[in-house]
This record gives C-alpha cells, sequence and structure tokens, in this order.
C-alpha cells in the first residue's frame, strides 16, 4: 500500500492538523539530505584523493637532479593546466590592442589569428589548459582549449601547423631543423619550467628533495629549489618529478612575498604511452584560411624575439645589445641603457601613454638619482630618470640597492 | 480497497499507460507544438543568414572568430550547423522551451481543475508526479532532437556535407561526425534536466500555471546573469548553466570530458534536489484543485 500512503495522509491531515504538519515538513528532510550529502562529497573527496603522500625510496636532491637531466620521455600525451599570476595590471582589451598594433607594424604581413606568437602570449595570464602530445622530436602536438573552440599547435616532420578552430584559420611554416624550433616556442609544459629553473642553480641556491606527491596520478619527488640570499622576490621553486622516468610533473613558483603561485604549471593527467599517428595529422579543413608564413628566417628570429613586443619592448630588445649584470645568482639584476632620455623608453608614441605608464609605477629616490619602479609579483624594473633601466627577479629596496651600486 | 489493490499488482503497465497519455496530452497541445515550431526555425533563420551573408562562395572564414562556436565552419560543412543551432538555443530557447513545458506539468492542471481527478485515479501521487517529470524529460530530448534535424536538414540543403574537421585539428568521418552530434544532442538534452527539476518543483509551489512559467523563466534569466558576473565567481561552478557548452568538447579529439562530467553530475544533482523538493511539496499538499 505504500505508494498510497499520500492519498491517506492528506485526508487523516483534517482530523489530526500538527502530527500531519510535522510528517510534512518531515519530507522536506530528503531534499536537504541529497544536498547535504552532495556539499559533503564535493568538500570531502578532494581532501581524500589528497590524502596519503606515496612511499618511495630516499633519494638526493643531486641525484634528483640527475634523474631529470637524463629524462629521456619522447613519447607522451597528457593534459597540463597552467595559471600565471604576474600581478600585472589587468588590461584586457588595451593589451590586445597594443599586441595587434605591434603586429601590424613589427612583423607586417600577417595578422591571422592562427599565428603561433600572437595565441601562446595569451598563456601569460589567468588558467587555462593545454593537451600536450609528443613522438619524438618530429612529432608534437600543443593545443590550447578555449571555450568551444581550441588552438591547436602541431609540428609533424618539417611542417608546423597552427589552427584557430575558432575562426577557423591555418598558420603553416616549415623547418629544417625539427629540434631547433622546438626550444623557440614559449615554455608550457612543465618539462620547460624546470630546465629554465634548473639552469639558475649554483652555490647561491639551496636545493632539497621535500618528501613525495602524487600528480595525475602518479607517483612524485619533489624537488624544492630556494635562493639562499634574502632580496630576491622568488620564494621557492617547487618541482615534482616522476619517479620513474624523471619527468618533471608539476612546477610551482611561489613569490617571497607569498600568497598564489606566480606560475603553476601541472599535468592532471599523463601518459607515457605513444599516441596515435592521428593526432599528428593536419590537412587544412575545406574553406579555412591559410597563411603562409613565407620567409621560415624571419619568422624564426620574430617568435625568438619577446613575442609581439609593443613598440617599447622593441626598444628594450634593442637597448639588450648593451645589457650589463650585476650581483650574482638570484639576485641579479640587469641593466641597460633605454637611450631615451626623460625615463620612459615609449619610443615616439609616448605621449599620453607616458603619463599613463607613470601612473603604474611609484617614483623612488636613492644616490642615482630619481626614478620610477614598476612591480609585478615576480619582476619588478626601475627606470632612472636618466634612461638607464634595472631589472631583476628582486625586491624594490634591492634594485635599488644595485642602482646605487652600479652608479 | 480491492480495486486500488488490483492496480497495484498491474502497475508497471499502468504506469507506462499513464506516461503514454501524458506525453499524448503534452505533445498535443499546440502551445508544445509551437514552441518545437520555434526551434525547428531557429537552425533555419542561422542556415540561411550563413548563406546570405556568405553569398555562398564558402571562401569567407567568419573573419575573426566572432558569434557563436562552431559557425565559421558551416559555409564549409553543414553538419557543424547542427552544432551552431545547439549551441545557439542551449542558452535559452530550448530551457524557455522546458521551463513552459515543466512549469505548466502540476501547476497548469491545477489551474485548469485536473489535478482532482488525475489524483481519483489510482495512480499515487509520486507515481503521478514521476511520470510528470519522465514526460518532461522527453520532451527536452524531443525539443532538442528537433532542433538537431531541422539543422541537419537545413545544413545539407543549404552547404555542402563532408568529413568534418574536430576542432583539435583532426579529421573523423562523416559517419563519425553524426555519432558525435546524436552525442551531442544526448548530452544537450541531459544538460535541460536540471531546468526541468527546477520547473518542477515551482510548479508543484502554486495552482496557477503562468506563475510557474514565468518564475521558472525568470529563475532561468537570474541563473545566467549570475553566471556572467565575474564577482561572484565563487558561486559559478554551481550554477545549472556554467557547463552548458561543454558539450562542445565532444568535438575534441580525443574527447576531453572534465567539463562534461562535471556538467552531467551537477544536472543530476539539481535533479536530485529539486525532484525530491518536488515530491516533498506534492505528496504533502492540499489539492484544492
Amino acid at each position: 500500500m505504500a505508494p498510497y500512503e499520500s492519498d491517506d495522509m492528506t485526508t487523516a491531515g483534517e482530523a489530526d492538523e500538527p502530527r500531519s504538519r510535522r510528517r510534512r515538513a518531515a519530507r522536506y528532510v530528503v531534499p536537504v539530505t541529497v544536498m547535504g550529502v552532495a556539499a559533503a562529497t564535493i568538500g570531502l573527496v578532494p581532501a581524500l584523493a589528497d590524502s596519503g603522500d606515496p612511499d618511495l625510496p630516499e633519494i638526493t636532491a643531486a641525484q634528483l637532479i640527475e634523474k631529470i637531466a637524463a629524462s629521456d620521455v619522447e613519447q607522451l600525451s597528457g593534459t597540463v593546466k597552467i595559471t600565471t599570476d604576474l600581478g600585472l595590471p589587468d588590461l584586457g582589451g588595451l593589451e590586445d590592442s597594443l599586441a595587434s598594433g605591434a603586429a601590424g607594424s613589427g612583423a607586417g604581413e600577417d595578422g591571422s589569428s592562427a599565428d603561433p606568437s600572437a595565441k601562446l602570449t595569451e598563456l601569460a595570464s589567468g588558467t587555462h589548459t593545454l593537451r600536450v602530445a609528443a613522438d619524438g622530436p618530429d612529432r608534437q602536438k600543443l593545443s590550447l582549449l578555449e571555450n568551444a573552440a581550441e588552438y591547436s599547435l602541431i609540428h609533424n616532420g618539417k611542417d608546423v601547423w597552427g589552427y584557430d578552430s575558432k575562426s577557423n584559420a591555418v598558420h603553416h611554416s616549415t623547418v629544417e631543423e625539427s629540434a631547433k624550433d622546438r626550444e623557440h616556442q614559449p615554455p608550457a609544459t612543465p618539462k620547460d619550467f624546470a630546465e629554465e629553473a634548473l639552469k639558475a642553480v649554483d652555490d647561491t641556491t639551496s636545493v632539497t628533495v621535500d618528501g613525495t606527491a602524487q600528480v595525475a596520478g602518479r607517483d612524485a619527488y619533489k624537488l624544492v629549489v630556494k635562493p639562499r640570499q634574502s632580496g630576491s622576490t622568488v620564494g621557492a621553486i617547487s618541482i615534482a618529478v616522476d619517479h620513474r622516468t624523471g619527468m618533471p610533473l608539476k612546477f610551482t613558483l611561489t613569490p617571497a612575498s607569498g600568497g598564489a603561485a606566480v606560475v603553476d604549471v601541472g599535468f592532471t593527467e599523463v601518459s607515457f604511452d605513444k599516441p596515435a599517428a592521428s593526432t599528428f595529422e593536419f590537412t587544412p579543413p575545406k574553406g579555412a584560411e591559410v597563411t603562409e608564413d613565407s620567409a621560415p628566417e624571419h619568422g624564426r628570429k620574430h617568435s625568438a624575439k619577446p613575442e609581439k613586443a609593443p613598440k617599447s619592448q622593441e626598444d628594450l630588445a634593442k637597448g639588450l645589445d648593451g645589457l650589463k649584470m650585476l650581483g650574482e645568482g638570484w639576485n641579479s639584476v640587469a641593466t641597460f641603457d633605454s637611450g631615451s632620455e626623460g625615463g620612459l623608453p615609449t619610443g615616439e608614441a609616448g605621449g599620453d601613454l607616458d603619463g599613463f605608464l607613470g601612473s603604474l609605477g611609484d617614483q623612488v629616490k636613492g644616490d642615482f638619482g630619481t626614478g620610477t619602479v614598476f612591480s609585478t609579483r615576480l619582476i619588478n624594473a626601475l627606470i632612472t630618470d636618466d634612461g638607464t633601466v634595472y631589472v631583476g627577479a628582486v625586491t624594490k629596496d634591492a634594485l635599488v640597492k644595485a642602482a646605487d651600486a652600479g652608479k | 480497497m480491492s480495486r486500488a489493490e488490483t492496480a497495484g499488482r498491474v502497475s508497471p503497465l499502468w504506469t507506462f499507460g499513464l506516461f503514454r497519455s501524458e506525453l499524448l496530452t503534452t505533445f498535443r497541445r499546440w502551445r508544445t507544438l509551437a514552441l518545437l515550431g520555434v526551434l525547428a526555425a531557429v537552425p533555419v533563420l542561422v542556415g540561411v543568414a550563413v548563406r546570405i551573408e556568405t553569398g555562398g562562395d564558402g571562401s569567407a572564414g567568419g573573419g575573426g572568430g566572432g558569434g557563436p562556436a562552431f559557425i565559421s565552419q558551416i559555409t564549409n560543412n553543414g553538419l557543424f550547423l547542427v552544432f551552431t543551432a545547439l549551441a545557439v538555443t542551449l542558452p535559452f530557447f530550448l530551457p524557455m522551451a522546458v521551463g513552459v513545458v515543466a512549469g505548466d506539468a502540476v501547476a497548469g492542471e491545477a489551474n485548469a481543475g485536473t489535478l482532482r481527478y488525475l489524483l481519483v485515479a489510482p495512480a499515487g501521487r509520486s507515481r503521478l508526479l514521476l511520470t510528470k517529470y519522465a514526460t518532461v524529460m522527453a520532451f527536452c530530448l524531443v525539443a532538442t532532437l528537433v532542433v538537431a534535424l531541422s539543422a541537419l536538414i537545413t545544413g545539407a540543403l543549404l552547404f555542402p556535407l563532408g568529413d568534418p574537421t574536430t576542432i583539435s585539428g583532426t579529421r573523423i568521418g562523416f559517419a563519425e561526425g553524426l555519432v558525435r552530434a546524436l552525442l551531442i544532442a544526448l548530452v544537450v538534452a541531459l544538460s535541460l534536466i536540471g531546468v526541468a527539476a527546477l520547473g518542477l518543483f515551482v510548479s508543484t509551489l502554486t495552482n496557477s500555471g503562468i506563475a510557474a512559467m514565468a518564475t521558472t523563466v525568470g529563475l532561468l534569466t537570474t541563473v545566467q546573469i549570475l553566471d556572467q558576473l565575474p564577482q561572484l565567481h565563487a558561486l559559478h561552478p554551481y550554477l545549472f548553466s556554467h557547463h552548458w557548452l561543454s558539450f562542445a568538447d565532444l568535438m575534441r579529439e580525443p574527447v576531453y570530458w572534465d567539463d562534461l562530467t562535471k556538467n552531467l553530475g551537477l544536472q543530476a544533482l539539481y535533479a536530485a534536489v529539486f525532484g525530491s523538493a518536488a515530491w516533498a511539496r506534492f505528496t504533502a499538499r492540499d489539492i484544492t484543485a
């Protein structure tokens, strides 16, 4: 009789009002319970999944670094999550317009949305999901997942295809030496970042193995790289290294000032099986707009530069020829003469941009004179009024000190 | 008593009969047919607009990548009209239609004074509610398939068909493309069960069909607006519309399941919470109309 109990209840309700009201209210326990269970599951599952660092044999930091260096993973596929929070002011559309303006003046011929260098600069801020696949040095694929669209960079033999599914645009270029090309790509996988970080390891650095962790379902060692000196804005770099292949699976850079990581790149899913050959096959879809990179030399040189440099940055790049390094290790500060009197190297486009940039920085005074400091969470830059630029991953005080010493 | 017990024993058939009569009532309504007609017209509208805009030469790549998902590929492959049409209708048209049907399910009967008579039949309130919910879900599926089919026919008539390129850049066969289109339609239909449950719950709260429909559509719009506000970032993953467009992930190669499973899980959660809330309300309420 169970299905009809409700019908009985409504008639009985008239005779026994308070009791029935209680019973009615009791029914709402069901949805509330469902909601409670759901909330508990959402809260608990990550905690449960996190628990239990794997047991792995002890290893020294030196051995671990060697392991990374010896790692020769050629075949893999996986999903990478990359989060960057440089603390740059959110320029939004302005950034885009600067970049496209530079694309017009700098590159001249192509403003294709499938141009790799234009597309991968997007990685410099926010959270992105990437898919990577590799099969030897000649075949790689990197896809940037977007809402209902994807940007894929496919390297197969001597062809490099960039495909932007949103606008159905294709960018094509060719390379002769496959391995070379890869180095010109901006870093995107934890491995690329880890290699950069380990280059900086010297006697001003403390490198330790800090236990183990699970990354993308694999057991990994955690290597922690920390600057010994004070004055650096880098707090610590943590690299999770797969215990079997020696492949870095996660890279986290936390600033000395605390807070969220500046860069956090990690696999959320990884497989070391050979990816299907069809992954690397690409023929431009019918009707797609194909931009040929007519001059490979030009293209390569172009992507090697800080990509799509706005005018002021191009000045910076020119200035880099006179680059000097002050200090050592993590506290080293790069300095060069921007060649523009009056502080800001904004080129002829200066004018209103000058005031705008000035408002972003802080005025500082020192033995070197006066200047403006531009801060991000990682990199600080000091531009003195006589046009000298000091840049480093150091605190503002350290920057001023370096400038004083450099005078 | 004995009659009820007999009915209780043959209940599977009985429930099916109830479900069938509910389906017939729902799909025979002019309102339902009009809703389906509007939904079928959307892909035709999109298709004709794209056709006129590009002049059918198939070279315009949608310059700049604006507009709804997949729209730049339509001129080269009519199959993509299915995906674009679903992407266009999912945020508003489809859930609105579902909201109208779900909101009307119980409140409409109460308003017309027919709910009592339905309850006189020895079906039990829980079963009646379940049947109503099943009918609304059937409508979700039919509505989605109407959009997909209309889009497929329009796409085939106006544009060339061929092997589609996934958004990851790999090429798949036309047959697999069709399978994926069907899968996407199913996922879109499943994306609507959260709204359906919400609408049904609202419908049990009132005796006015219009009020229930208006409330459901109002809630839908509110949730969509909340989903646009960056300040409410922390709330977004729990809004039923947040992962709706993840159906496009089925067109990646390999398929990216993370957001899809999040979407389906969230819909199941909404269905469970509001479904049981509707049950709690409906089985305990005084039916006066």
